[in-house]
């Protein structure tokens, strides 16, 4: 009995948790791919380096709050500093929408040029990032590291595995739950929100109902841009901040978005669940967990992982390549908001 | 002289002229009709008088007012609602979203408005909570009405509304779109059943290539044989 | 600036320029593209010029295989990167001699585990069609059968592949622990490397083509990424982050010209030091080679772009409706264009790395391989082959050179700041990222201003 319950918190403490934390970074982000394609009908390349961006404003505001001695102890310090990023990055997406993005919309350019454009304004936010605060990998976590230390919890429990809960991976799961469901009560019961998923469904419509395109699509570039800061700063945090990481989230968010349907933000949810599970799924190593479960003697020689974590990344595109095979449409055949 | 009228108007698409000196009009309380074969140019003359087409020559006047330069949005501001003949709804919304989003210019209360549609259409109330998406064809064309009505609007322009409709259900719209101008609005609309239509009209217009063929009122353009002939099939 | 770029390209677009003075003018773009590496070789020196107008002629490369996928037909690779790594996994495979003791170790469970692997795809396919077709098996069962399947062979190839994995890489790991390649002149690989390229992009076409354009942008993000990946971790196959140095050369080895008596005069006689003679001879054969390759896959673009077939491709970008109303099938087409494309980018690869003599899978970045790419296509004007060389040369200059000239902004507009202040070392050390910045806004000025390129396509 204690082995399979050991073997539960095994599974728990390596796959259940930091699938929860990951997940919810990556629906956070897929979010914001989605609205975006919602709005303006095109795949946001540059959506990594918006993340990137507004993760730097936040630790740039934390840098300072910690040197004017100001914390928030328990948590991290980086939390009171978010509202900062958010500032920052609402306002690039506001900076570059203004003078990139519009005159594409007035020329009714086709997507494949706002892709191309995308990856101009990818560049243009990676160089920038890399100027400010260089590329090199930044630890910003400080307050209390763990919720549960694996120590207290076997003290605790008795069993011979230890669960831990990072005090990031609690903010994180937190935090994109608060997010995702301010974002659905705006969405579905203010009079903007629904004015959004109205352009989103049906542009012609949405004008002669007297909608103003360009104000649905400042609301949507302020809203990626926070989406994409709280979901840049929570990578941080859980992991640590490196530019560079930022635009190899690109896949598994992308992947996220098109599993459960480009455009449709339940979707963009569960498709970063589903990715953050898949990957960890395949990527853990079994054989401790058939060590507790298996009778004694017929333990496994091997490590019993399908793929090693060096692969992690191919995780989304197979999972992005069986949904392009399968079901195009993704899950919740997404188009609109 | 008429509540709403785009006269002698003159314009196309792309510096091609469809419409030349072809006037159309309504008064409050009345269903106008325009009626004529296959790219008589009857969409493009809506479109025109709604201004989503620019004009070469020619005006619209609304109610006395020179409305020509206005967009599209600022005629739903005059009181003109609209139902576009294809994606006339928000699919992926609820029934009563779609009314919402209709009356999205409108900063009063609009529950008084939303209860005189669901009167109109008892059935659209019943299924207030279901995506418009997942109506039937005659359901949506009630939807699609009842968000144009939304603004209260003076007048209401329907771009074919029975299109791909049953012929009972075409009859029930008919029946609903005569109510609508009961209230004192006056209703412009577009047909291709064209003798039904006129049945309802007060006034008929028949457009050819264009121009203006023949204009009358409903039951005169029936009468007329030449029109039967040519254009109702005997 | 801008303003004078923007009026340019809306004359063209509303007058079309006279083939004779834009030939005219093409051929005044080549010739200051020319001075310009002249310049180089008086200023800097003739070697420089030489290993520039190497890598030009690559570039040029690659840039005309994305600018058939794109300029042609629209589709959006953004995984060039990916193309050309595996052109250079095939100039392992192909020049490095076999390592005997490795193959004895572990060829059997490599070819074993591979047709496993092969088994499974294939085994996976059939459940998921036969299911399909002969129960109508529907929802769930289905998706279990198939993930089953594949999930047991996938197990099967593991436990053939591992042991013989390890078995490899225990071999001589300091020089080998890996199987080795051919043992065949290198310059097979250009062919090859083309038709590694080509097999994989058949494969990521069959899967994203036809369905929104966006997603074969993503797919090949993903499959660039996951190529690197594979020969960073593989060391089996690629010795990994261990690299692949020495590789064979086509052409001949500075060292044994040195020694040649007769090129010790020839050198005499240019008037310049044997060492410098022989690395010169080295890049212009190169050169010479690389040249070649580059006329005749020019010849063969220029010809096809003639052709029907190229009026079908552009009829096709222009209009995908109206094309397949007209009963042309789009799908396929694109999957022909998308595989010549990659094929082109391998090939450029794989001279790449026959260039270097080495071949280091941490080289590939995706700014340098892929991104850099697109800036050359869209600088040089898609849709034209002669745009896309000249992109690939011009923009391959300016990247070179953009960083010394970077630099040298950066310390000039520091100059009035002391020694050692903060924001002068901070922008100091930084000067190297403006390049990122650089191509971004490059790329969006000419999107902008000139979307038509330097050389823009000819209306036929």
């Amino acid at each position: 009995m204690t082995d399979v319950l050991n073997a539960i918190v095994l599974l728990a403490n390596f796959v259940l948790v930091p699938g929860l934390a990951y997940g919810s970074q990556l629906a956070l982000g897929a979010l914001g791919v989605t609205l975006i394609y919602g709005i303006l009908r095109f795949s946001n390349l540059a959506h990594g380096e918006t993340m990137s961006f507004g993760a730097m404003v936040t630790i740039l505001v934390t840098w300072g709050l910690q040197a004017g001695g100001i914390n928030f102890h328990p948590l991290p310090t980086a939390l009171l500093a978010l509202p900062f990023g958010i500032v920052g990055a609402v306002a690039l997406c506001l900076i570059v929408d203004r003078l990139v993005y519009r005159y594409y919309r007035q020329q009714r350019s086709t997507s494949s040029i706002y892709l191309i454009v995308s990856i101009g304004v990818m560049l243009i936010t990676g160089g920038l990032i890399r100027f400010i605060i260089g590329p090199g990998d930044r630890k910003i976590t400080d307050g209390e590291r763990f919720i549960i230390k694996a120590r207290t919890f076997k003290e605790m429990t008795g069993l011979n595995e230890g669960l831990a809960i990072k005090t990031t991976q609690g903010v994180t799961v937190i935090a994109a739950f608060l997010v995702v469901g301010f974002v659905f009560w705006f969405l579905n019961r203010t009079r903007t929100g629904k004015a959004m998923r109205a352009y989103s469904d049906n542009e012609d419509l949405a004008l002669l109902s007297g909608i103003n395109p360009e104000r649905v699509v400042m609301i949507a570039w302020i809203m990626t841009g926070a989406l994409a800061t709280i979901a840049g700063t929570l990578y941080g945090l859980d992991k640590s901040f490196k530019p560079f990481t930022y635009m190899q989230l690109l896949l598994p968010i992308f992947a996220a978005a098109i599993v459960g349907g480009v455009g449709n933000p339940i979707g963009a949810i569960v498709g970063g669940f589903v990715v953050a599970f898949s990957e960890l799924i395949i990527t853990f190593a079994y054989r401790k967990v058939l060590m507790y479960l298996l009778p004694d003697g017929m333990a496994p020689e091997g490590m019993i992982q399908l793929l090693s974590t060096d692969y992690k990344f191919a995780v989304s595109f197979v999972i992005l390549v069986i949904v392009l095979l399968v079901k195009p449409t993704g899950i919740f055949s997404g188009k609109s908001l | 002289m008429t509540y709403l009228a785009g006269e002698m108007m003159t314009g196309g698409y792309g510096g091609v002229d469809i419409l030349h000196e072809c006037s159309i009009g309504v008064d409050r309380g009345q269903i106008a009709v325009v009626v004529g074969p296959n790219g008589a140019g009857k969409s493009t003359a809506m479109k025109a008088v709604f201004g989503m087409l620019g004009l070469r020559a020619g005006r619209v006047m609304l109610d006395g007012e020179d409305i020509s330069s206005l967009k599209p949005q600022e005629r739903v501001l005059k009181g003109m609602g609209f139902v576009p003949q294809n994606q006339n709804v928000f699919t992926s919304m609820t029934v009563e979203e779609n009314l919402e989003m209709g009356a999205f210019i409108r900063r009063d209360d609009i529950s008084q408005t939303m209860q005189q549609i669901y009167t109109l259409f008892p059935v659209l109330y019943e299924k207030r909570r279901q995506p418009a998406g997942e109506l039937s064809g005659g359901q949506r064309q009630q939807v699609a009405v009842g968000r144009a009505l939304m603004t209260q609007p003076q007048v209401l322009m329907l771009d074919e509304p029975t299109a791909g409709v049953s012929p009972i259900v075409m009859d029930e719209l008919f029946d609903r779109i005569i109510e609508v101008a009961k209230t004192g609005i006056a209703v412009l609309m577009v047909e291709q059943n064209a003798r039904q239509a006129l049945e309802i009209a007060d006034r008929g217009f028949v457009l050819v290539q264009g121009r203006n063929a023949y204009t009358d009122s409903g039951a005169a353009l029936l009468a007329n044989p030449e029109v039967r002939k040519a254009f109702l099939g005997g | 600036m801008t303003q004078t770029t923007s009026q340019t390209s809306s004359q063209a677009t509303h007058n079309p320029v006279a083939p004779a003075s834009q030939s005219r003018r093409n051929i005044l773009l080549f010739g200051m593209m020319a001075l310009l590496l002249c310049f180089v070789g008086v200023v800097q020196s003739w070697n420089v010029t030489f290993s520039l107008l190497n890598m030009c002629l690559i570039s040029a490369i690659m840039a005309l295989g994305l600018n058939i996928q794109w300029g042609y037909a629209g589709l959006f690779n953004v995984g060039v990167m990916g193309f050309a790594a595996l052109g250079g996994l095939a100039g392992v495979l192909v020049s490095e001699a076999p390592v005997s003791a490795a193959w004895a170790a572990g060829g059997v469970g490599i070819v074993g585990g591979l047709i496993a692997g092969l088994a499974t795809i294939l085994a996976g396919l059939a459940v998921w069609r036969r299911t399909h077709r002969r129960t109508g098996m529907r929802g769930r069962s289905r998706y279990w059968l198939t993930g089953l399947t594949v999930l047991v062979g996938y197990t099967v190839m593991r436990m053939i592949i591992d042991p013989a994995v390890s078995a490899i890489e225990a071999i001589d790991p300091a020089r080998a622990g890996f199987l080795g390649g051919a043992g065949m002149p290198i310059i097979f690989s250009w062919a090859v490397g083309g038709i590694f390229a080509a097999s994989v992009a058949w494969v990521v076409g069959r899967i994203s083509l036809g369905l929104r354009s966006d997603y074969l942008a993503i797919a090949t993000l993903g499959i660039s990424e996951i190529i690197i990946y594979f020969l960073k971790f593989e060391d089996w196959l690629t010795r990994g982050v261990k690299n692949v140095a020495g590789l064979s050369r086509p052409v001949p080895y500075e060292v044994d010209l040195n020694k040649s008596a007769q090129f010790q005069d020839f050198a005499a006689s240019l008037g310049l030091s044997v060492v410098d003679a022989s690395s010169l001879v080295v890049k212009i054969s190169y050169a010479i080679l690389f040249t070649l390759v580059l006329l005749v896959i020019l010849w063969l673009c220029e010809t096809a772009l003639r052709s029907p077939w190229g009026r079908m491709m552009r009829a096709i970008r222009d209009n995908e409706t109206a094309a397949s109303a007209m009963g042309k099938n789009v799908t396929s087409r694109h999957l022909q264009v998308f595989v010549l494309g990659s094929a082109v980018v391998g090939i450029a690869g794989a001279m790449l790395t026959t260039l270097d003599g080495q071949f280091t899978p941490t080289s590939y970045q995706p700014l340098r391989f892929t991104f850099l790419i697109w800036v050359m296509v869209i600088i040089g004007g898609s849709g034209n082959n002669w745009g896309a060389v000249l992109g690939g040369f011009l923009i391959w200059f300016f990247w070179i050179e953009a960083e010394p000239m970077g630099l040298w902004a950066m310390d000039a507009l520091t100059s009035g700041m002391p020694d050692g202040h903060w924001l002068r070392e901070h922008l100091l050390d930084s000067a190297a990222h403006t390049r990122l910045m650089t191509m971004g806004l490059v790329l969006l000025l000419v999107l902008r201003f000139s979307p038509r390129g330097l050389i823009p396509e000819v209306k036929r």
